[in-house]
């Protein structure tokens, strides 16, 4: 059996004394899409954030792209994309200072940090500061930050937060499935969601709810999450 | 390595100059003080122990401006997210943040040490000036290193205004005394001062003692 991107077995993590993961087994295929479904604290974003290797395990296994974590983070991380729900870019900076700062943090290629820009269609504004740019446009540039690198597996939090439908779809070919990479994805969009996965997992009080093949959840059982 | 505290450093600055923060928050700060210390003390000039005293308890004051602001755009924008996201040695970041504590150490220095001979010092003393420099080279790389690891450690903590000064301070002392020693003979009108390079020795000491404790131990302040 091939390698799977993400493998994690009983993964649990706390905050102190509060648990805010517990019990989460799932395995995604490489190109495959992990919907996380949950209501608010059920500790989605605690997921994302142990898979980006921000946070660190505290039990079970938890396997990406081949390496295990926490003792490959190194490894893992030129390999990753996030999204969060910070863009993670400087506000004093334009949109081009911000991605050639992180092109050189990466390594990557300077030529294509304007290759980016056109891909989200902010050339035109790239160099305004980010703090004189509307919402949309930040999270246009936060994906272009996010995908600057080529990464293999994607992790995004509500990836398309204050996008209009055209933004939407322009950004389609480097978060979307179109995109051909491993996506990991929160949202709160329960019916988008689930037909745009391959997968669900649904979070309830920081424990698995299930984790199941998309098409074989309906959307009001997932709803369900959010009673 | 250098390559990435290069470019970390490089964007610290930017912004700096884009927004002026720290630097004149320092600088009018040092400058405030050095007027109230000429008002309050009621003399003419100063010399000796109190002058270095006043100058150096001042500066590093002064620090703790530059230090509670050192990570500010990492931890406002997230941009400290993104650096633990890339895959760079951690050490390349206390390198840059260090530097550019130590730039803006500098840059405060070029403002503060003539406005302190002009308000405190007798004319006689103020020849003394350029005798300075190599103390206060000595001194900003300490207070540039501890200031960076203690910049660090208050990242992540909720009260980190407190904590701040708090450790950063006491870490100090050894410093002060180093650098307050070594400065008093020169704000005496003693150029030849005996026991000199034994107080450059100790700041020298001091530098690479804090250098090596950060290098060693600042990847784990950052971890989770």
């Amino acid at each position: 059996m091939a390698a799977a991107a993400i493998e994690l077995e009983r993964l649990e993590r706390r905050y102190g004394e509060r648990v805010a993961l517990r019990g989460v087994s799932v395995r995604v295929e490489v190109g495959q899409t992990l919907v996380v479904l949950g209501a608010n604290g059920a500790g989605k974003t605690t997921l994302l954030r142990v898979l980006a290797t921000l946070l660190r395990p505290h039990g079970g296994a938890c396997r990406v792209l081949g390496h295990d974590l926490p003792a490959a983070a190194w490894e893992v991380r030129g390999l990753i994309g996030y999204l969060g729900h910070d863009p993670l870019l400087y506000r004093d900076l334009t949109g081009r200072e911000n991605l050639g700062y992180h092109a050189r943090l990466r390594g990557v290629a300077p030529g294509r940090v304007g290759e980016q820009l056109k891909a989200v269609g902010m050339e035109r504004r790239a160099d305004e500061p980010v703090r004189e740019l509307s919402k949309g446009m930040v999270q246009r540039l936060a994906v272009a930050r996010a995908t600057l690198h080529d990464p293999a597996l994607l992790l995004l939090d509500e990836p398309r937060a204050n996008l209009d439908p055209g933004a939407a779809e322009q950004l389609e070919p480097l978060i979307g499935r179109g995109s051909g990479r491993t996506r990991v994805m929160v949202t709160h969009d329960v019916e988008g969601g689930l037909t745009e996965a391959d997968l669900a997992l649904g979070l309830r009080g920081a424990s698995q709810a299930f984790a199941l093949r998309a098409a074989g959840v309906s959307p009001s059982e997932a709803r369900g999450l959010y009673a | 390595m250098i390559r990435t505290a290069a470019t970390i450093l490089r964007k610290d600055l930017r912004i700096e100059l884009r927004t002026r923060e720290s630097v004149p928050a320092m600088a009018l700060f040092t400058v405030t003080v050095y007027v109230l210390f000429h008002f309050g003390l009621d003399r003419d000039s100063l010399d000796g122990e109190l002058a270095s005293g006043v100058l150096w308890v001042t500066l590093l004051l002064a620090t703790v401006i530059g230090v509670s602001r050192l990570f500010a755009t990492e931890r406002e924008q997230g941009g400290i997210d993104a650096l633990l996201l890339a895959p760079v040695d951690r050490t390349a970041l206390f390198l840059a943040k260090a530097a550019a504590l130590f730039l803006y150490l500098l840059a405060l220095e070029v403002v503060a040490v003539p406005a302190f001979g002009l308000l405190l010092l007798g004319p006689d003393l103020v020849d003394t000036l350029p005798e300075l420099p190599a103390i206060l080279l000595l001194a900003d790389v300490g207070l540039a290193s501890v200031g960076a690891l203690v910049a660090a450690l208050a990242i992540e903590t909720r009260a980190r205004e407190l904590i701040v000064p708090l450790l950063l301070l006491p870490l100090l002392v050894p410093l002060l005394i180093g650098a307050a020693s070594a400065t008093e003979p020169l704000l005496r009108g003693d150029q030849a001062a005996e026991g000199l390079g034994r107080f450059l020795a100790l700041l020298a000491a001091y530098d690479a003692v804090f250098v090596l404790i950060a290098v060693a131990v600042f990847d784990f302040l950052l971890d989770d």
